[in-house]
């Protein structure tokens, strides 16, 4: 198939043929990480731009390896250290790193939409590194690299979200990405964190967690964001644990060989027990490495010297 | 449109057995050899020289798939989409003599490319290159060590190359 978009803002807008042209290319590009020398000149003097308003570790250092072993130059914008703090806005930064001969621009923001208002102000691609409570897409795509790789494909598959979806842009990335792919999505959280409204995105909300895990294929833990709760949607962390925290013995409600994932970072002994995030069904690190080759997969399709129209 | 064949089946067969020998003689035996195919047809014929040299030497010489993709040269001025496929090396090289294996030979920047992309797997002794049909017209300072048949071409035509393996017959056409 071939590519034709400029940027990568969600999977809600990505058709299904789109979604595995993505993890194909990536499927290729994973194998570069076994080399004596784990750098390709595909993207030989394209400059990359990451701009995150908000804090990162993964993301971030994945799409500056990504970008690296594609022989890219990256560059960081730190907006505390910016001219951010000065009052500049998203539009005038963007089209000020454009002018300085951006090739992409790779933002994560807290406003949801961000990202498509900048693709919309510059020539140049812009990658969704998470906005708001929006969209992740290439978290999601790392997601479904890993289960793909894992169970082979999609259809059929049981996927179980666990957590706070209201909140997390990583949930319903994921539920765009895998219902198009032909999964069966079951969100999972207190009701408090879950709401209804969910179910028209194409998955099946349950707020008994048990229920949730019998016969599941995938499960995917997301992380309490503590720092989202402050209006008081659950009375306690320890009574959130006790009702949602994912440990041994719920793990054995999945099917034997169910995979576990997070997206990180763990509140260990949160939403997920310590020895079950090290355990023998937990792909959490996998997720990680296979993030840096999806996004070497996003930053090759859409910076491959291709004319493209813009979308 | 009148397409003459210029290499049939049995042609094509002659072809490999004498470049199986070839390579096995210049290198005094198959010990250090291992065979890399270029995507894509000169993966089944990296695969049939391995098979023959199996065949007379006795020696299973080992065979690796390499994509050039990421190494073209035109990936910045094309308006094609490149597909990246797989490249599957699974031995170490360093030491060793590769016999990097094509169809066909035009300008020359494959080769160029795939020679770059092999560097990163190690540091072979030699690297020699083994082809089918050598068309003429180089851009770049590129020979092959081991060719089936020399078809001077002019660049209006396309020697298009077909195998049993992808395409279902063995035979080498030109197509004006």
């Amino acid at each position: 198939m071939v590519w034709r978009r400029k940027d990568l803002l969600g999977l809600r807008n990505l058709s299904a043929a789109e979604i595995e042209h993505i993890l194909d290319t990536a499927a290729r590009l994973k194998t570069i990480f076994d080399r004596p020398i784990r750098k390709v000149p595909a993207l030989r003097s394209k400059a990359v731009f990451t701009l995150f308003y908000e804090a990162s570790t993964r993301t971030r250092s994945s799409f500056d390896t990504a970008a690296k072993m594609l022989s890219a130059d990256t560059y960081a914008v730190s907006p505390p250290t910016s001219s951010v703090t000065k009052g500049e806005g998203l539009m005038d930064t963007v089209l000020n790193l454009e002018a300085i001969g951006a090739d992409a621009i790779i933002i994560r923001h807290g406003c949801a939409g961000a990202p498509e208002l900048a693709a919309e102000a510059v020539g140049c691609s812009v990658l969704n590194a998470g906005d708001g409570m929006h969209e992740h897409p290439t978290q999601a795509l790392l997601d479904m690299f890993t289960i793909r790789d894992k169970k082979g494909g999609f259809k059929g598959l049981k996927v179980v979200i666990i957590g706070d979806i209201l909140h997390s842009r990583v949930a319903k990335s994921n539920v765009w990405g895998l219902c198009k792919c032909g999964a069966e999505v079951v969100l999972c959280g207190p009701p408090t964190l879950l709401p209804p409204e969910l179910a028209a995105m194409g998955a099946t909300i349950e707020y008994d967690l048990d229920r949730a895990l019998e016969g599941a294929d995938v499960i995917n833990v997301l992380r309490l964001q503590v720092e989202r709760q402050a209006r008081g949607l659950f009375p306690t962390i320890g009574e959130y644990s006790y009702y949602y925290g994912v440990n041994t013995d719920r793990l054995r409600l999945a099917k034997p060989n169910a995979l576990l994932m997070h997206p990180g970072p763990m509140n260990r002994g949160v939403e997920i027990r310590g020895d079950v995030a090290d355990g023998e069904r937990s792909v959490i690190l996998e997720q990680v490495r296979n993030g840096v080759a999806v996004r070497m997969a996003l930053l090759y399709l859409l910076l491959g010297g291709v004319e493209v129209a813009v979308d | 449109m009148h397409c003459p064949q210029v290499m049939d089946a049995d042609d094509i067969r002659r072809a490999l057995t004498r470049i199986a020998h070839e390579v096995v003689e210049r290198d005094k035996g198959a010990g250090d050899i291992c065979l890399v195919g270029l995507h894509t047809r000169g993966v089944p014929l990296a695969r049939r020289i391995a098979g023959i040299i199996a065949g007379f030497e006795g020696i299973e010489v080992p065979v690796g798939t390499l994509d050039i993709t990421l190494y073209r040269d035109d990936l910045h001025y094309d308006s094609l989409q490149h597909e990246i496929r797989e490249s599957e090396i699974g031995f170490n090289i360093t030491g060793k003599v590769v016999v990097l294996a094509d169809e066909v030979i035009y300008t020359g920047r494959t080769v160029r490319a795939a020679l770059d992309a092999l560097m990163d797997y190690g540091r072979p002794r030699a690297v020699r290159l083994a082809i089918l049909v050598d068309r003429g017209h180089r851009e770049l300072p590129i020979r092959a060590d081991f060719v089936g048949k020399n078809i001077p071409t002019s660049r209006k035509e396309q020697v298009k190359v077909s195998l049993m393996e992808i395409d279902g017959k063995d035979e080498v056409i030109i197509m004006r």
